[in-house]
């Protein structure tokens, strides 16, 4: 990473608008473009996502007791070291910034790849690295420790997630402070967490005062994970429970809001660009499939209707990549004011816009986008779970009342 | 690396030549037409033209560079807003299709803004179709006939020369039988009326062309290649059209924000949300359009040129719409119904009931948003064309 978020501005508490200062310019210009080293890794991982992460066995998978594919995310971690990609070269990490790990993202997302590279290698990591951790990163860095925010998957960017774990009194019997690394205990529930169920780590937000941010082994006594049925089970979501579990701290107070608001503004910002990844795939399948498909002895893709509707959809999706791409730029640049700008734009125009495509495409495709053989409905659940993860677009769109200076009216009396 | 270091020494380079140029020509003197034309001849117009062509042809990005300095000195403007028409479409047109005596013989005084230029394409039966034209032209040893009527032509009244786009041969299919012309705008045979548009002033106008007069040297691109130069003059029309380099909040989006701001009791909870999605989507329209300006730099020409214009119309007319409903009862209102002339047009001008108006043109002018939606379905994504019942001869298709 480019930018240490220590000290950098708190996302979303620095107003900026046109108001008396005139009209917004941000400082940098932002490079909306795709590098070639971005272009490199792109084709590695399209590759090995083309070759390990068909749909059918996509789909398959999501019937199992397995619903994450850790032999694809050893291989995503080994081979093209995905799960270090954030994580800063001295602790073991490939030094990579936002923009390339935006890159991996839409990959991902075209594939629907059930792995948890949003959550561990982007949320968690982006957590841990901003609360200044040395210890844990290079575990994950190597991809021998999966971790997970334990938060729901539907926490927004704007506000601090309400805990629901507390600290505990340390039990009569078990590990005591000093026994390895732990130092304090929690008890809670926590629903609806993604990327939870092939993780080895949790990082736990925890309530009192001050706020803090814990580190859990999964392995640890008192710790249960139950599996939830979910609208996306590529991502399959999970109830933590923890009763007496030992736990380490790794932030306190300050830094761990910081490091909180900075771990949920990077998923939001990566997000998008894997919402970017399956409307653009859901786009290609669609056009594909109504230049081969013959109704009335000519293709239906030579129907005004249907042209226009892609036409349309195809201009939503470059507006979109424009999107995405400013926000992974300047969150490769830092946490100030314009990245949480940036992230509002990309998460609200890529949560449309992927809903919009898979939407499309099970239209587009008639009673055949309809069955379960068929992957249209993998991008439209993906797709919708997406809009709601990490701040509605509406949401993210609320955000801008500050971010933009337009305030809502005042409340009627 | 070697791009930054060459395009850093290239922004020096060209910052030294005006500083030269101005030390060597009074921007303050008598004539600014000869201070323009001289500045034509040292490369400093349009540093991306040709040497010899008013250019150096360097990087476009770089033009900025020259006309801020020229800008900061007070040197005469060649005023680009009163030849949006010449620059934007036919210069480029000019330069990619004319020949070296045509470069030569129209690209100064059109830059300098000695002449004026308009665009003859659109008819009353050839629209969307434009191909489809029916004004003729008809040989007679060096000269060509002109006769038929256009429509919708900007700049017609104030213009010395028009891009002309006939119909030389009827005989063969609709877009091979079309031939492109620099038609003199000052001559007998052309009338100008102006024609009246919904917002109540005239921007446009009507041209009827009765047996008017061209050289065969005023013809550009080889005869019967009227449509292949026809789409490079379209095609910028495009880009000119949404494709512009803007602030932050530009555009419409500004005073609809403007108007929310100072006006807190124009505010409803269903206007907020409107104006957050307006402002998101405008914000996010402008940065796919730095993206577009990116890619152009980079040399990757993308097909989002067209995306940029379907794009701006929405936008505009979402926006202006939602403008007259945040001004409530002043919405009822209207600033005047006058015919006048504009001297060009101005989308964001006026008031909200006007931006309102002129809005709905920007979905027709330059290409139908329907018009561009099959050329992203076909030339971006590759589906297949509609059935064609018009590929026979021209003069054979109904009417």
């Amino acid at each position: 990473m480019t930018a240490a978020p220590t000290g950098a501005a708190m996302p979303g508490k620095e107003p900026v608008g046109p108001g008396a200062s005139g009209q917004v310019r941000p400082a940098r210009v932002a490079n909306l473009l795709y590098t070639d080293t971005e272009e490199e890794l792109r084709a590695a991982v399209r590759g090995l996502l083309e070759d390990k992460a068909f749909w059918r066995d996509v789909l398959a998978r999501t019937e199992t007791g397995q619903t994450y594919d850790d032999k694809l995310w050893r291989s995503l971690a080994g081979e093209v070291g995905c799960a270090g990609l954030l994580i800063p070269e001295h602790l073991g990490g490939a030094g990579a910034t936002f923009r390339e790990a935006a890159v991996v993202a839409e990959e991902i997302g075209r594939a629907i790849a059930p792995v948890p590279f949003l959550g561990s290698a982007v949320i968690a990591t982006t957590a841990l690295w901003a609360a200044g951790d040395t210890a844990l990163l290079p575990e994950l860095a190597s991809g021998a420790v999966t971790a997970s925010l334990a938060v729901p998957f539907a926490t927004g960017t704007r506000t601090r997630p309400d805990p629901t774990v507390r600290l505990t009194v340390p039990p009569k019997s078990g590990p005591k402070p000093g026994d390895g690394q732990a130092d304090h205990w929690l008890a809670g529930t926590i629903s609806g967490v993604a990327d939870a169920l092939p993780a080895s780590l949790l990082l736990v937000p925890v309530d009192g005062v001050p706020y803090g941010l814990y580190a859990v082994r999964t392995s640890s006594p008192g710790v249960g994970m139950r599996p939830q049925a979910s609208l996306d089970m590529t991502r399959q979501l999970c109830e933590v429970h923890l009763e007496n579990v030992p736990a380490q701290r790794i932030a306190v107070g300050q830094a761990a809001e910081q490091a909180m608001a900075a771990a949920l503004l990077a998923g939001a910002g990566i997000l998008a660009s894997e919402q970017l990844g399956a409307a653009e795939r859901a786009l290609e399948i669609t056009v594909a499939y109504v230049k081969e498909r013959r109704q009335f002895a000519r293709p239906v893709g030579s129907f005004q209707a249907l042209k226009h509707r892609l036409a349309d959809l195809w201009v939503a999706v470059t507006q979109a990549r424009a999107a995405a791409r400013y926000a992974a730029d300047w969150l490769a640049a830092g946490f100030g004011p314009e990245t949480t700008l940036a992230v509002a734009l990309a998460k609200a125009s890529c949560s449309d816009t992927g809903l919009k495509a898979a939407q499309e495409m099970i239209q587009l495709h008639g009673g055949i986008g309809f069955t379960w053989e068929h992957p249209a409905h993998l991008f439209l659940k993906r797709a919708k779970a997406d809009s709601l993860a990490l701040g509605t677009a509406d949401a993210h769109r609320a955000s801008l009342e500050v971010l933009a200076d337009l305030q809502p009216p005042k409340a009627s009396k | 690396m070697t791009t930054e270091t060459s395009a850093a020494t290239d922004r020096d380079g060209l910052r030294a030549q005006v500083a030269e140029f101005l030390a060597a020509h009074d921007p303050h003197g008598a004539d600014p037409l000869e201070f323009l034309r001289a500045r034509f001849d040292a490369g400093l117009a349009w540093v991306h033209y040709p040497a010899g062509l008013g250019g150096q042809g360097l990087p476009r990005s770089l033009q900025v560079v020259v006309d801020r300095e020229f800008m900061a000195a007070g040197a005469p403007s060649n005023h680009p807003e009163l030849n949006g028409i010449g620059l934007g479409m036919a210069a480029p047109t000019i330069l990619a299709h004319g020949t070296p005596e045509q470069n030569q013989l129209w690209l100064r005084p059109l830059w300098a803004g000695e002449e004026v230029w308009c665009q003859l394409f659109s008819e009353p039966g050839a629209g969307s179709d434009l191909a489809g034209l029916a004004t003729r032209a008809v040989r007679d040893g060096d000269t060509w006939t002109v006769n038929g009527q256009k429509v919708w032509t900007s700049s017609a009244h104030m213009a010395r020369r028009a891009l002309l786009v006939a119909r030389t041969d009827p005989d063969v299919p609709k877009h091979e039988g079309l031939t492109y012309f620099a038609l003199d705008m000052h001559q007998p045979g052309v009338e100008v009326r102006p024609l009246r548009q919904l917002t109540g002033e005239a921007e446009f106008n009507e041209v009827f062309l009765t047996d008017a007069q061209v050289a065969d040297g005023d013809r550009i691109g080889a005869v019967g290649q009227g449509w292949a130069v026809s789409m490079a003059t379209l095609m910028n029309e495009r880009v000119s059209i949404g494709g512009a380099a803007m602030p932050r909040e530009g555009g419409m989006i500004a005073p609809a924000a403007r108007t929310w701001r100072e006006h807190p009791e124009k505010r409803t909870p269903g206007l907020h949300d409107r104006l957050l999605r307006l402002w998101a989507d405008a914000e996010v329209a402008r940065l796919a359009g730095t993206r577009l300006r990116q890619q152009l730099a980079a040399g990757q020409p993308g097909p989002e040129g067209s995306a940029a214009k379907l794009t701006f119309a929405r936008l505009n007319q979402d926006i202006s719409e939602f403008e007259v409903e945040l001004d409530g009862p002043d919405g009822l209102l209207y600033d005047d119904w006058t015919m006048r002339r504009p001297e060009g047009a101005n989308f964001f001008g006026r008031t909200s009931g006007y931006r309102f108006l002129r809005a709905k043109g920007n979905s027709i002018e330059g290409g139908t948003s329907e018009i561009l939606r099959n050329i992203i379905a076909e030339r971006v994504l590759g589906l297949p064309k509609e059935a064609r019942v018009d590929t026979g001869p021209w003069k054979d298709l109904p009417r």
